[in-house]
């Protein structure tokens, strides 16, 4: 996708209206379509894995023959209750529904206040994911694969949690951006080392991202533990953020926790596409992501680009740690990322690592994850169902072939992915 | 004429100057180790105190016994640090054939003053240290061969992570079923070679980014692990209790001191790993199977046009492979702690990948290089024994090395590295 970007750039002087077009149909289908049939058949399959592992479910078809309707219904409940669970968790369109209506009848807004959490909450949660998939993003855009999200908004979180606490007497508008400098330095070094590796010993981004993850993860243990240097009192926490730090959260409800960090979100991925598509830096990213050969013969300095984009890749991840923190955990803990930075590469993939189809991406998922915890209680469906589908969806975006072969699909030329497999460098 | 002739020299010359200023980064860089020694263990160190080093297993096992190991802490110290020096010194001026030896002899002196230095008027079961450590390195090393295996047909299997996972998981739950280690073992085979299946699909029939295909499929292990972990391992404990796998001290062989227990005292899965290296280097290099997997891995346009089914070589070696790394699996669980936990591989998977870069894409290369990420694990577990008065360093601190040697491995700074040709290359017939 990248790659059509910078070739199409180049006037094609014949048939360009006719070209163009075609190129567009294809393009349009495999943008949304292949994506929306990806999500679909990666939940369908998660369906299936819900039902095999449902213990009811296996003892109905236990008894298929004598009652073949009880198993069927059984497998059906099942489903049900999960994904009802799931969508009811997240989104709760019934609630809100009901709620305009009490508030048309003049029964006040507190039924609708309530009815608007768990919606609030899935926006809530996907404000990590649109900075973390914009890391990752970012990184396809020239060529990277940052796997280190998990580790980058760890390091991200705890830089920022650390001014957070431990600085004070600030007013806020000046200490919240003092806590996320810090974040974004924090996780900038982070983010820097393997992009150094990569460009002066060739070392795999890959394998060294991975490496930084470990390395973090021992550290904070050593970090949080009680007793240590963060650790608060006898909790292995850290302090909590004090107030001037925090970023606020917009509504008085109980429970509602959604923030203006949802907005910084948004002005960053708009940011992140002035970048990519409006500045000669996003060019040359663009271009080392295309073809790293051509970018080099080109004359852009490909070894301070890949340290650039690590960098920056990095400090976005950093970002979703730092914004969490601030503004919704307000301390940091063990155990803290939880699988983020593993989940942002089936973002950027959903995405088409562009900025926009990220956002998107990252509404669905943070919609989803939401929504597992509902269906975590309710359902008693472990939430790693969620990280199942996302593999899945991986799976599907990077090989489209199979999408195509489920549904019967033409196939009209192959969109050609981002490519990362290199050798190993050095 | 005379122009050409001088820039060639003057090259010549750069190229010269080049390789002096490496030798002497070298020297300094031994010279800076020498320093360490003194500045951190010798100065902190009293005269007339006594390191000793156990080299007799702890069970009463009938085999010869040898005298434990005791040194003076100081001396051997100043020792040490002065050969270290000297090494350093040499290489500066005059500079070492093979400074890689050097490199190793260096490492390997300041590990040892460590291991002094932390048991200071105490002791310590060096034996144990080493027999733990070929244990630690097997998962490891299991990874490597996986590794080797599929690149030398020019797949990069960055999966192996995943696949481990799924297989310890598996091994688990069989052998808990069945009461059976070695059906465990079976079903963690057969859990990755059909994962290693998986990829090798992607990777060759639908021509996946190798990368992109292999971390799909440790995302997915990830999930499906800690799914089936929670909805079935937590609530029923049956499930999770499969065994451990028995010592089994190989007749004669485990008799020899030191290398002994070793290596000849342990369960079925690291004598498993040893035919393995043994049979992969054998397979590589003295069979024509392995000449087809190397001419694959390096030119399979080539082979192809020799008549070599490129595909064939490619899925049978990914998927021999997988299964593997899924004996490599079977080792968290039922052969060593007899129960699954979440996330139990804990990046041994890459970091048998950096093995097998390190031992250069070879059987036996990677194991030693396992060896060495073993070995590090061991002295971390063995230290944090030693307790915070023998060791002021933060045991996580410690638990940071093996990736902090890994990502050193891969910088190449232990040598250049080749990988082959094709490596992670899709082929396309036409």
């Amino acid at each position: 996708m990248t790659e059509s970007d910078v070739s199409n750039s180049s006037p094609d002087p014949k048939s360009t209206e006719s070209l163009a077009q075609e190129f567009r149909s294809t393009r349009v289908r495999d943008a949304v379509l292949v994506p929306i049939l990806a999500v679909f058949t990666g939940l369908l399959i998660g369906a299936i894995i819900i039902v095999i592992t449902d213990s009811t479910v296996i003892d109905a078809w236990r008894h298929f023959f004598d009652d073949p309707g009880g198993a069927l219904l059984a497998t059906w409940n099942s489903i049900r209750v999960a994904y009802g669970a799931l969508i009811s968790g997240s989104l709760g369109i019934v609630e809100i529904w009901q709620g305009l209506q009490a508030l048309l009848h003049g029964q006040g807004g507190a039924a609708l206040g309530q009815a608007m959490i768990p919606l609030a909450e899935s926006m809530t949660q996907s404000v990590p994911y649109i900075f973390a998939g914009l890391a990752v993003a970012l990184g396809f855009q020239g060529g990277l694969f940052n796997i280190g999200g998990e580790g980058q908004l760890l390091v991200g979180a705890l830089s920022s949690v650390y001014v957070g606490y431990a600085v004070t007497g600030l007013p806020w508008f000046l200490h919240l951006p003092l806590a996320l400098i810090a974040g974004l330095i924090g996780a900038g070094i982070w983010g820097a080392i393997p992009g150094l590796l990569k460009a002066y010993t060739g070392g795999h981004e890959v394998i060294n991202t991975i490496m930084m993850n470990w390395i973090i993860i021992s550290l904070s243990a050593w970090l949080l533990k009680v007793g240590g240097p963060m650790s608060r009192g006898k909790l292995p926490i850290t302090p909590e953020v004090l107030p001037t730090a925090q970023i606020p959260q917009m509504f008085a409800t109980q429970g509602n926790r959604f923030h203006w960090g949802f907005f910084l979100a948004l002005i960053v991925a708009a940011l992140v596409w002035w970048l990519l598509y409006r500045t000669t830096l996003g060019f040359e990213i663009r271009m080392l992501g295309a073809n790293p050969k051509a970018a080099r013969y080109s004359g852009i300095n490909v070894k301070r680009l890949y340290v650039i984009v690590m960098t920056m890749s990095a400090m976005l991840a950093g970002m979703a740690g730092s914004v969490q923190t601030l503004a919704v955990d307000r301390w940091v803990g063990l155990g803290f990322s939880g699988g983020l930075g593993f989940d942002a590469i089936a973002l950027a993939l959903l995405g088409k690592s562009h900025p926009l189809g990220v956002v998107l991406a990252a509404i669905l998922f943070g919609t989803l994850r939401n929504g597992a915890t509902r269906m975590q209680s309710v359902a008693r469906v472990p939430i790693d169902i969620i990280t199942i589908v996302q593999a899945l969806v991986i799976v599907f975006i990077a090989a489209p072939a199979i999408v195509r072969w489920i549904f019967h699909l033409r196939t009209e030329g192959e969109a050609a992915g981002p490519i990362f497999t290199k050798g190993w460098g050095s | 004429m005379s122009a050409s002739v001088t820039s060639f020299t003057s090259s010549d010359s750069y190229a010269a100057r080049k390789e002096r200023r490496k030798t002497i980064a070298y020297g300094v860089f031994f010279l800076f180790v020498a320093i360490l020694i003194f500045w951190l263990f010798a100065s902190n160190s009293e005269g007339g105190v006594i390191s000793t080093m156990k080299l007799n297993p702890v069970t009463k096992a009938k085999i010869i016994r040898v005298p434990d190991l005791k040194l003076p802490t100081l001396a051997t110290m100043i020792i040490f640090g002065v050969i270290t020096a000297l090494i350093g010194f040499y290489q500066v001026i005059r500079g070492f054939k093979n400074v890689y030896l050097w490199l190793g002899i260096v490492a390997l002196m300041f590990v040892f003053t460590f291991l002094v230095w932390a048991t200071r008027g105490k002791s310590i079961n060096l034996l144990g240290i080493l027999t733990f450590a070929v244990a630690a390195a097997s998962p490891i090393a299991f990874g490597a061969l996986s590794g080797v295996m599929c690149e030398r047909s020019g797949v990069i299997n960055i999966a192996i992570e995943g696949i481990m996972l799924a297989a310890a998981m598996m091994a688990v739950i069989v052998a808990s079923m069945t009461d059976s280690q070695w059906l465990g073992l079976v079903a963690a085979i057969l859990t990755g070679g059909l994962l290693g299946a998986f990829l090798a699909i992607l990777s060759i029939r639908f021509m996946v980014d190798q990368i992109i295909g292999g971390v799909a499929i440790n995302i997915f292990a990830l999930g499906i692990t800690s799914f089936i972990s929670q909805r079935f391992l937590q609530p029923i404990p049956g499930l999770n209790s499969g065994g451990v796998f028995k010592r089994i001290p190989i007749p004669g062989l485990s008799q020899i001191p030191i290398i002994g227990p070793v290596f000849f005292n342990h369960t079925p899965i690291i004598y498993i790993l040893f035919l393995l290296v043994i049979a992969i280097h054998f397979m590589l290099w003295y069979t024509k199977w392995g000449l087809r997997t190397r001419a694959v891995g390096e030119h399979p346009r080539a082979a192809d046009t020799l008549g070599i089914n490129v595909y064939l070589v490619r899925y049978v070696n990914v998927i021999i492979g997988g299964m593997i790394a899924g004996i490599g699996g079977a080792y968290f669980t039922i052969g060593s702690v007899g129960r699954f936990d979440e996330n139990i591989t804990a990046g041994k998977g890459f970091i048998g990948l950096a093995a097998m870069i390190f031992g250069k894409w070879t059987a036996v290369g990677g194991f030693a290089a396992s060896l060495l990420f073993g070995f590090s694990d061991a002295l971390q577990a063995k230290l944090q024994i030693l307790g915070k008065v023998q060791v002021p360093i933060p045991s996580e601190w410690l638990l940071v090395i093996p990736y902090v040697v890994t990502m050193i491995v891969l910088a190449g700074v232990v040598g250049r590295t080749v990988p082959p040709a094709a490596d992670g290359q899709p082929y396309e017939k036409q």
